[in-house]
C-alpha cells in the first residue's frame, strides 16, 4: 500500500524561536500588533510504501527520529493518508 | 604525524586545513573523499572541515553524517583516533553523536564572520596543551548556525568534566553576554568528548595559519596535536 505522509517539525517548547520572534516583531511593526507567539517550523511531505498504516507510521516515525528531525531541539507531528 | 581531511560536497575550508596542517607537519596531509569506505592506516588525525556540506539542507551536518566515510570516522574515533571538527565539522560531529548537543541558528539570525576571542579553559587536551590555562586565542568565526544548545544536564556534565575547551570572551578574558557572538549556552565555542580524542569547535584555527592572512595564532592547535601524537 502507498501512503502520503505530511510531517510538521517545530522547535520544542521552551527553545527560543529566533526566526519566529523576528517575524513577530515585523508583524507588530506593520498592522498586526494583535499577533503573538509566532513559531516557524518545517514541513516535509513524502510517499511511503508499507503493508498497512501502522507500519507506515512506524517507518516515518523512525525516519523522523533518525534524520528528518533533531529530537534535541525539535518536535514533529506525522499525518498519514492512504493514496 | 599525518592529517586526513574529509571533503564533502560543499566543504570550503578543506584546502585551508590542508595548508595549515602541511605547515606544521612533516608528513603531507591527505584529502579523504566522503564516499571513501576506509581510512588509510597511517592517518593520525581526521579533520572534518568547515563549509556547507550538502548545502546545509534539512539541518547543518544532518546529511553529511550519513556519508559513507562517516561510518569509518565514527569507528576511527571509537578506537581512540583523533577527530577535529571545525565549524560545519562540529555540526557533523553533533549530528553523528560523537559530541553531545546541537548548533542552532545564531540568536541574531545573522551569518557572522569576524574575529573572536576564545578563553582556553582546558589545556590538558591533546589539542590545547601548547596553551596556558586561561590564555586567549583570537581566531575568526564564520557561521550562521553556531548557537550551541544542549539539555541542562548535559551542560552541567560538560562543565563538571571540564569538557568545555573554549568559551567566547572579551579581549580581557571576561566571559560575558557581550562577548557571546551567537547565543551559545554558557558562551560555549568548543567541546571535547569524555575520552579526549574528539573535539568540535565553531571558530576556525586553520584560517589563521599564516601571518599573510592576518595571523598565525590558529597554528598553535595543530602544533599541540603534533606534540601529543
Amino acid at each position: 500500500m502507498k501512503f502520503i505522509s505530511k510531517i510538521k517539525i517545530t522547535l520544542r517548547k521552551g527553545i527560543l524561536d529566533v526566526q519566529g520572534k523576528a517575524v513577530e516583531n515585523a508583524l507588530h511593526s506593520i498592522e498586526f500588533p494583535m499577533i503573538s507567539n509566532v513559531r516557524i517550523g518545517k514541513f516535509v511531505e513524502l510517499e511511503i510504501e508499507a503493508n498497512d498504516k501502522n507500519q507506515a507510521y512506524e517507518l516515518v516515525d523512525a525516519a523522523c527520529k533518525k534524520l528528518i528531525a533533531n529530537p534535541i531541539i525539535e518536535d514533529f507531528e506525522i499525518e498519514l493518508f492512504e493514496v | 604525524m599525518k592529517f586526513g581531511i574529509v571533503v564533502f560536497p560543499g566543504s570550503n575550508c578543506d584546502h585551508d586545513a590542508y595548508y595549515a596542517t602541511n605547515k606544521v607537519s612533516s608528513e603531507k596531509s591527505q584529502f579523504l573523499w566522503h564516499k571513501d569506505t576506509s581510512i588509510p592506516k597511517d592517518i593520525d588525525c581526521i579533520i572534518l572541515p568547515g563549509g556547507f556540506s550538502y548545502g546545509d539542507y534539512l539541518r547543518c551536518g544532518a546529511i553529511a553524517r550519513f556519508s559513507p566515510i562517516m561510518m569509518e570516522v565514527v569507528d576511527f574515533a571509537k578506537k581512540g583516533g583523533y577527530v577535529l571538527g571545525i565549524c560545519n565539522g562540529f555540526q557533523i560531529l553533533t549530528e553523528v553523536g560523537l559530541l553531545p548537543g546541537t548548533l542552532m541558528r545564531n540568536k541574531s539570525l545573522h551569518f557572522i564572520c569576524k574575529d573572536v576571542n576564545l578563553k582556553i579553559l582546558n589545556n590538558s587536551t591533546a589539542y590545547t596543551s601548547n596553551f596556558g590555562l586561561g590564555e586567549i586565542l583570537t581566531i575568526p568565526i564564520a557561521h550562521g548556525e553556531g548557537n550551541y544548545f544542549a539539555e541542562e544536564s548535559i551542560i552541567e556534565q560538560l562543565e563538571g568534566e571540564n569538557r568545555i575547551v573554549f568559551k567566547y570572551c572579551n579581549s580581557n578574558g571576561l566571559i560575558d553576554d557581550d562577548s557571546n557572538p551567537n547565543g551559545s549556552l554558557n558562551n560555549i565555542a568548543g567541546i571535547i568528548n569524555k575520552e579526549g580524542n574528539v573535539l568540535g569547535m565553531m571558530p576556525h584555527p586553520e584560517r589563521y595559519s599564516d601571518r599573510i592572512l592576518g595571523s598565525d595564532e590558529g597554528l598553535k592547535i595543530f602544533y599541540s596535536l603534533i606534540n601529543n601524537i
